[in-house]
């Protein structure tokens, strides 16, 4: 299946979801979350993996880190490549090795996160003592370090403080700092940022930029907010019903969706740099997961639906500049912006 | 349904004024004998007036005391010191019959449609839940002809009287929310934070309902919110809180254009804008630190702990939300200017 921008380098992607399928098995039935997400990671680049709650971005990245739970949440096709070899197929010893060291992932809530009863300093350096071997001095002088390099003040001082002494914008950077302890390759961030104020927000979205470009990482930033997105990525996933809808270099998405889904999403926004009169909605909600509609999932809310959306799921389209989008009408949409 | 309104009501007239309002809660220490030690000043000093027929928008970060500000004017909290009327009636001095005349008056919509609403009962008897308490609004008979004429008006089917809240979205909800706080027929509904629970495809929906609800009813807003881009959307005036008070009010146009607060020229700057080509081209102003603890908030300004423009002057002289040369809105520091580099 096509991707979009880079070329495959020398050697495959770093990271490549391959038509993944994902559900979950509840007493009320199934839900198909993920149903055929496929997208790849290349080093030093940021992917944003947009959507709304319920739309599988969070499942795909816990799926990649291998911390689902199952029960209720199984796997049920494709392949999470890593440097060419499927992590699916690997002992649960084996992708304990990839997880921290290659991948490392940070949470929404980083209060929740953190255990509550053991201080910061003993938190961060956990994995450096237990996967990296370092002796508690050793491990000590790292752990200040890396809370150096996420920028907590008087780091040193710090170290023995409870998760509850810290703000939330200084709990979110011990969570960055305890993901960077062994040094991993791709850093997954769901919803870095939510839970935080505009102020600090930018701040931790600089810090995630400046670190994503001084260690080399590559960076998933999942996400629901389209200005965080704008401000920090090179590439956007949009998902919709377990599915990625359209994947576009950030520039060309904002300039012309190709998605009727990331259209509507663009247009109902409230902007900060203009004010409109009524803002234009997406109508109806997001589909049941245990029953999503035949055809186009999406086809209920959109205002471009016809017949062959109702009987036919839409393949990726590959538009100019390879950007894809799975609509049967996408490049109708795409040059139908309306200013 | 028809307007509240009467022809006698002008639309721009004050219909809530709130003056110096202040709100302290204790920190006190020991079990048996309590003593206090100190206050979080959640609200210390806040004044400002709400027009009929406007939205005024309050806006601020976590702990700025937005929210108490909302539970002082529901009454659900108890002053420290200062006063508020509603149409000209002291709203902190009333009690019995007239608070309650003042209250209905007067509705809330929640933030959390999850939590706002009781599990056990259904739509019809949430949205109806006023009329029991004030019988008057609706002869006994008519209530659940009303119920049905509030959940249309939200954009509800007025079949699903009889369902409970969990076989709801997260945005019906909130509609539910909203047409109980219509029930009574309120001229001012105080809205927390209505629409940063939702999905963005659904907060689109809840805006629009607000704003038509609005011409259709004469409704005044005080709309609560941390999101600024939905707030310069859906307000006539706006306040910008920090640590407990206003520290800077004006109509949206001299607040997002022409703002001479450092403080809200740093939120303002922060916020993300969808639109990559932005990147390069704005100006950000990086604000260091978090916010102080309002238990002990600093001396002077309350901003200068992380203001680029604080001199010794800002410790000593607290600056009052008073107009400036720069522009003719009331703005809280001393050295208020607009900004030129964006």
């Amino acid at each position: 299946m096509p991707t979009p921008a880079s070329p495959t380098p020398p050697g495959g992607h770093l990271l490549e979801v391959r038509d993944l399928h994902v559900e979950f098995r509840t007493r009320e039935g199934v839900a198909r979350v993920i149903n055929g997400v496929t997208y790849h990671l290349d080093r030093g680049e940021t992917l944003a993996v947009l959507g709304e709650s319920g739309s599988g971005k969070s499942v795909t990245a816990q799926a990649i880190m291998g911390i689902l739970d199952t029960p209720p949440a199984y796997v049920r096709g494709g392949q999470i490549r890593y440097r060419g070899r499927d992590l699916l197929t690997r002992s649960e010893e084996e992708r304990r090795q990839v997880r921290g060291t290659e991948i490392a992932m940070i949470f929404q809530d980083a209060l929740s996160a953190l255990n509550p009863v053991f201080p910061v300093g003993w938190q961060i350096g956990e994995s450096l003592r237990q996967r990296a071997g370092m002796s508690r001095a050793d491990a000590r002088r790292r752990t200040v370090e890396l809370m150096d390099l996420v920028r907590i003040p008087a780091a040193a001082k710090r170290l023995g403080d409870h998760p509850h002494q810290f703000s939330g914008g200084m709990r979110q950077r011990v969570m960055i700092a305890m993901a960077l302890a062994l040094d991993p390759k791709v850093l997954i961030a769901d919803e870095p940022t939510t839970a935080l104020d505009v102020t600090v927000q930018a701040q931790i979205m600089d810090l995630l930029a400046d670190l994503r470009r001084d260690l080399g990482m590559a960076l998933v930033l999942i996400t629901h907010d389209l200005g965080v997105v704008a401000g920090v990525a090179d590439r956007i996933a949009v998902m919709y019903a377990g599915r990625i809808v359209e994947h576009a270099d950030v520039h060309a998405l904002y300039r012309a969706p190709a998605h009727p889904y990331t259209k509507g999403l663009l247009e109902s926004i409230p902007r900060l740099d203009r004010r409109g009169g009524a803002l234009s909605t997406i109508r109806g909600l997001p589909p049941n997961l245990m029953d999503i509609p035949a055809g186009c999932p999406f086809h209920p809310r959109c205002p471009y639906a016809r017949q062959v959306c109702l009987d036919e799921v839409p393949h990726d389209l590959v538009l100019a500049g390879g950007r894809t989008s799975a609509c049967h009408f996408a490049q109708e949409v795409h040059d139908d912006r309306a200013g | 349904m028809t307007a509240p309104a009467s022809p006698t009501k002008v639309r721009g007239e004050t219909i809530l004024a709130v003056d110096e309002l202040v709100k302290h809660f204790p920190i006190t220490r020991g079990v048996l004998f309590k003593r206090q030690i100190g206050a979080v000043r959640a609200v210390d000093g806040v004044s400002f007036e709400l027009r009929r027929g406007e939205t005024l928008g309050v806006v601020g970060e976590s702990g700025c005391g937005k929210s108490t500000l909302a539970r002082l004017l529901m009454r659900l909290e108890t002053p420290t010191a200062g006063r508020a009327t509603l149409e000209g009636r002291d709203l902190f001095r009333a009690s019995g019959g007239e608070l309650r005349r003042l209250r209905r008056n007067m509705q809330m919509v929640m933030q959390d449609p999850y939590t706002s609403l009781n599990p056990r009962m259904t739509v019809g008897d949430i949205v109806g839940e006023p009329f029991a308490i004030h019988p008057d609004a609706a002869p006994k008979g008519s209530r659940r002809q009303r119920v049905r004429e509030l959940l249309d008006v939200v954009g509800l089917n007025p079949e699903h009287v009889n369902r409970y809240p969990h076989q709801f979205s997260g945005g019906q909800r909130q509609r539910i929310g909203i047409a109980r706080a219509l029930a009574l027929r309120p001229e001012i509904i105080v809205c927390d934070e209505p629409v940063s629970a939702l999905d963005v495809s659904i907060q689109a929906q809840v805006i629009n309902l607000l704003e038509q609800l609005q011409d259709e009813f004469g409704l005044s807003y005080v709309f609560i919110a941390h999101d600024l881009s939905v707030v310069r959307h859906i307000c006539d005036r706006v306040a910008v809180m920090y640590l407990g008070r206003i520290v800077e009010i004006g109509t949206e146009e001299q607040i997002y254009q022409r703002a001479t607060h450092p403080y809200t020229q740093a939120l303002l700057s922060a916020v993300p804008v969808p639109d990559p080509e932005a990147r390069d081209r704005r100006t950000v102003i990086r604000l260091t630190g978090d916010v102080p603890s309002p238990a002990d908030p600093p001396s002077g300004c309350r901003f200068r702990t992380r203001c680029w423009k604080a001199e010794e002057v800002c410790a000593v002289q607290d600056p009052q939300t008073v107009p400036r040369a720069a522009d003719p809105h009331p703005s809280a520091c001393h050295f208020a200017e607009v900004r030129t580099d964006v």
